[in-house]
């Protein structure tokens, strides 16, 4: 029999239906892992005593015949999710120690559904990163390596831990939380699925705020199938989150057979960028060829105003932290630091508590929304958002589905591009566009780069159409037939 | 106090305008479930979002919405269907978020109009710009040691109405009658309790001098100013230092300042220079807040009988004066109080007694009408013991000051003071002969053409009868007996 940890969440679920290991093996093996992986980093707080009770729970569930939709899955949770009296940080000295006295509400539906939390896992600070290096708990390491190179990579960010806690088998799948491509890059990277969806599906209610219009979560897992049953448990509408959205939740695991013959899937030219490595472009291609060879109708589109995404995002995105973390001033939680007065207080105590990014972030917000600006800045940012919005909505008139490549590169070594923040930024150039139309998108792992890193493929669907975006990836999947495995479970980080 | 300031150089005209903060009536916080009530042990009425917890967000409070929408209404304002909440970002420690949800750019209720009723008996209209919601702060409280600050959250949350005006006032006595009327409209229709010393209602005060006919002077701002007499004492001390300042070859700066009531002066708090800059912006938690108009029109239809509704009835049903008639609704209790006197009475009759002798009382034992010693009924059967000219109105004041005293109804006064009017013209014709007989001079006098004696007459007659004599019987017997 294959080592647990190497079974798909989908797998594991029939395993434990059909009683072939018990909740607490599964649980047992994973932490197993995870005690394995510590070198990576991936957790910045390890719940093994909280993840076998919920795994005994589970076995007595399951003895009883009550088993839940996700029943004894070992899970990943990123720090950025509240969880009632664990860690919950966000990966900043300023929060360090702030244990919650709350549960988020997407994590809430998680236990309720049965997973099991094994740990929190790393990310950067507040989210605000493409490669998990802001975390204040250290760098995390990419399980993939260079073929032939033994330097470590990054996993991506900001949802980097969950990315490398699943991809070196720590955890069936985990949550990740996504602003301008914190689930789909560092998935792209780990050679994982990760799904953003539409904004108001996922509650944000607990979960610890970067750039409220824009933040939401999402599943990363090995597989679309354990993304759509990730996200079966994530989703829902929320009373408490004044803009989640009171739809259904479709059963997402029911649509992933679908062909994908007559769908009609774009390819926008914007996203052919330049100084792109010819090998994201090949990948492209081969992609639209697969939809093309199956049946599918690919149709050139022209989303117009995706240059200006970036920077629309980049003022965005800055400004609204700038406002959200207004709250870490060293009064009711989390880091003080003495001062002679009130603004010694707060000045002190978010220059000691906040990363340089941070920082960078909240002076960026602090600066497009001051008297005089706002109106070149942010109001401005918001039109050309409305403009982004309608380029996709004016798309999906013509097409079910848009197809680009999820990144510009594959994973790049730690400690690369961290004194050019311009270069970093250029990260989310794909990503970003969706994120400002709140539209749902999945990147699959879908080939190799030439130095043999995974290369993802990302599909933007319609608002609230989850299930096109997952039953086109599974036909991505399947075409790609994507089998690499990273390194580190071959034993290959010296 | 007076509208104009007579400076050394020439009049000047004041200028005003107020934002007043009137606290929503309702139980549970703008955007929380925490409780409001007043005066809980401090950081007792705390939600996890009013202490700006992680991750913690807001949800609008459909109560306060309708409050708003309420308020609105009784200001015969513009209500907006679509209104946005945005986010007013400044640092302190009793503002937890380190940002005040508020509504900057669209407000929930837009113009209006508020009409005064002054003391001369005209009445003004006062334009109102604006009603917006927004959330409360808390309270820092600096007293408990002298090394640091303590903060009490369970005010943070509690949602506020700014009710901002026109510059329509133009004299401290305009601005007391608005605050008073204001107050007035929101009991009546229960949105905000107007209690003033509990800080539920507080006044921004804007003030500018001008010389007559010139556009507006440069305006200051007195924040937070307590009762309807500080607000006006403010205004007179400030209008008198900008002229002061201007006459004085200076300029007014736009500043901020407060009133010391101690001191009865105004001081700078900020001015522009270090004004903050508050960062307004969309709140990204919230979605614009869409009103169903059906609903507003559900809420209109809904409203109580408002104060200028009920004086213009007063007025057409009662004969009232306009100014008497808006005397008595300004407290709807009042208001009440005297309809039960007036109903099936004399209503002039009941407003007077209800206005000069009521008020009076309860002015002087600093009392409001809900405790008043005397009911509406007793005070009623007062009045009917006058008209069934059981006892003259002299008499009954004296009893309505037992009344008050013992709290006794004037029937039962009546009977154990034998305070019972005479009225037969048997006995007051016995005790005019005596009178007659015994003032044979004057009686004389009068004859002769000195008519004016008849008062010295019927004040004899009243002293006989220690003052029960019927009023009417006796002037009309005197007539007869006199012209002989």
């Amino acid at each position: 029999m294959s080592r647990l940890t190497d079974l798909s969440l989908r797998e594991a679920r029939g395993g434990l239906t059909r009683r072939s290991f018990s909740a607490r093996e599964l649980t047992e093996a994973h932490i197993k892992a995870c005690e394995a992986a510590r070198p990576l980093n991936a957790y910045m707080a390890e719940t093994f005593d909280q993840a076998l009770a919920m795994a005994d729970e589970s076995d007595r569930r399951i003895k009883a015949g009550q088993g839940r939709l996700l029943e004894g899955m070992p899970l990943g949770i990123k720090d950025l999710f509240c969880t009632k009296g664990v860690a919950s940080t966000a990966c900043s000295k300023i929060l360090k120690g702030f244990k919650p006295p709350y549960e988020s509400t997407v994590t809430a539906k998680l236990w309720e559904a049965g997973a099991v939390m094994v740990g929190k896992t790393s990310m950067d600070e507040f989210a605000m990163g493409s490669s998990n290096m802001t975390s204040c708990y250290g760098a995390v390491t990419n399980p993939w390596r260079r073929k032939g190179d033994n330097r470590p990579l990054v996993p991506g960010g900001s949802s980097g831990g969950s990315a490398a806690a699943v991809a070196a088998r720590t955890c069936l799948g985990a949550t990740g939380t996504d602003t301008g491509g914190s689930i789909r890059q560092p998935a792209a990277f780990c050679g994982l699925v990760g799904l953003k969806p539409t904004y108001g599906r996922c509650s944000r209610w607990g979960i610890i705020a970067f750039a409220s219009s824009l933040d939401q979560a999402g599943p990363i897992a090995r597989s679309v199938h354990d993304c759509a049953l990730l996200l079966q448990g994530m989703a829902g509408y929320d009373r408490k989150d004044s803009t989640s959205v009171d739809k259904p939740v479709p059963d997402y695991t029911t649509v992933l057979s679908g062909s994908v013959k007559g769908l009609k899937v774009g390819v926008p030219e914007e996203y052919l960028v330049e100084g792109m490595p010819d090998e994201i472009d090949e990948l492209w291609q081969k992609g639209i060829a697969w939809f093309r060879a199956a049946g599918a109708q690919v149709i050139d589109i022209k989303l117009p105003h995706t240059k200006y995404a970036l920077p629309t995002y980049y003022i965005i995105a800055p400004a609204e932290c700038s406002s959200n973390l207004a709250r870490y001033d060293g009064v009711r939680f989390g880091l003080r630091e003495k001062g002679g007065d009130l603004t010694e207080l707060y000045s002190n105590t978010r220059a000691a508590g906040f990363g340089a990014e941070v920082r960078r972030r909240i002076l960026i917000g602090t600066y497009v929304l001051s008297a005089g600006y706002y109106d070149a800045y942010y109001l401005k940012a918001q039109k050309v958002r409305a403009r982004i919005a309608g380029d996709f909505r004016e798309a999906f008139k013509q097409v079910d589905i848009v197809l680009t490549p999820t990144a510009p590169s594959p994973a790049f070594g730690i400690g690369e591009m961290m004194d050019d923040p311009i270069a970093m930024y250029l990260n989310d150039v794909f990503t970003v566009p969706a994120s400002l139309a709140g539209l749902p998108a999945m990147s699959v792992p879908a080939g190799l780069s030439g130095d043999g890193l995974p290369l993802g493929l990302q599909l933007i669907g319609r608002p609230f159409d989850e299930e096109t975006v997952l039953r086109a990836g599974g036909f991505l999947e399947t075409a790609a037939q994507f089998t690499a495995k990273p390194a580190w479970l071959e034993g290959g980080h010296a | 106090m007076s509208a104009i300031v007579q400076g050394a150089t020439g009049p000047f005209e004041m200028v005003i305008g107020l934002e007043v903060h009137a606290q929503v009536i309702s139980r549970a916080k703008l955007f929380s479930g925490a409780s409001t009530a007043f005066g809980a042990e401090p950081n007792t009425q705390v939600s996890f979002v009013d202490a700006g917890m992680p991750g913690m967000l807001p949800v609008i409070n459909g109560v306060c919405v309708e409050q708003a929408v309420k308020t609105g209404l009784a200001l015969n304002a513009e209500i907006n269907l679509v209104s946005v909440f945005d986010r007013k970002n400044y640092f302190y420690p009793d503002l937890p978020a380190g940002y005040q949800i508020s509504q900057y750019s669209q407000p929930i209720v837009g113009k209006g109009v508020v009409t005064i009723d002054l003391p001369d008996g005209t009445a003004k209209s006062i334009g109102i710009t604006r009603l917006h919601l927004e959330m409360d702060a808390g309270k820092s409280v600096h007293d408990i040691r002298a090394d640091a600050t303590h903060v009490d959250l369970n005010r943070a949350g509690i949602a506020l109405m700014e009710i901002v005006s026109e510059p329509d006032i133009r004299s401290p006595e305009e601005a007391g009658a608005y605050v008073r009327k204001l107050r007035s409209l929101l009991r009546y229709i229960d949105t905000c309790d107007g209690n003033m010393e509990e800080g539920s209602m507080r006044c921004d005060v804007n003030v500018s001098v001008r010389r007559p006919g010139e556009k507006f002077g440069t305006r200051c701002e007195i924040k937070n100013v307590n009762s309807v007499r500080f607000v006006m004492r403010a205004i007179e001390y400030e209008a008198a230092r900008q002229v002061a300042v201007i006459e004085g070859g200076g300029t007014i700066a736009q500043e901020t300042r407060l009133f010391d009531s101690q001191k009865g002066e105004t001081r700078p708090m900020r001015s522009k220079e270090e004004a903050h800059d508050y960062r307004y912006f969309p709140d990204p938690d919230l979605l614009p807040l869409r009103l169903d108009a059906k609903w507003v029109d559900g809420i209109k239809a809904a409203l109580p009988e408002l104060p200028d509704a009920r004086k213009e009835r007063f007025v057409r049903d009662f004969g009232l004066s306009p100014y008497d008639s808006s005397v008595l609704v300004t407290e709807k209790e009042n208001a009440a109080y005297f309809e039960t006197v007036a109903k099936g009475r004399d209503g002039k009759m009941a407003a007077n007694w209800v206005i000069t002798e009521l008020f009076g009382v309860l002015n002087k034992q600093g009392l409001d009408v809900s405790k008043s010693p005397v009911s509406a009924a007793a005070l009623g059967g007062l009045i009917d013991r006058i008209k069934d000219n059981t006892i003259s109105g002299r008499i009954a004041k004296d009893v309505f000051e037992i009344m008050v005293e013992t709290g006794k109804d004037a029937d039962s006064i009546i009977e154990e003071k034998g305070l019972r009017q005479v009225t037969d013209t048997g006995a007051i014709e016995a005790e005019i002969d005596k009178i007659i007989v015994g003032n044979a001079d004057k009686v004389a006098q009068f004859r002769s053409g000195k008519e004016a004696l008849k008062g010295w007459f019927v004040g004899q007659v009243m002293k006989a009868t220690s003052g029960k004599a019927n009023p009417a019987a006796v002037n009309a017997i005197l007539d007869k007996k006199l012209k002989g």
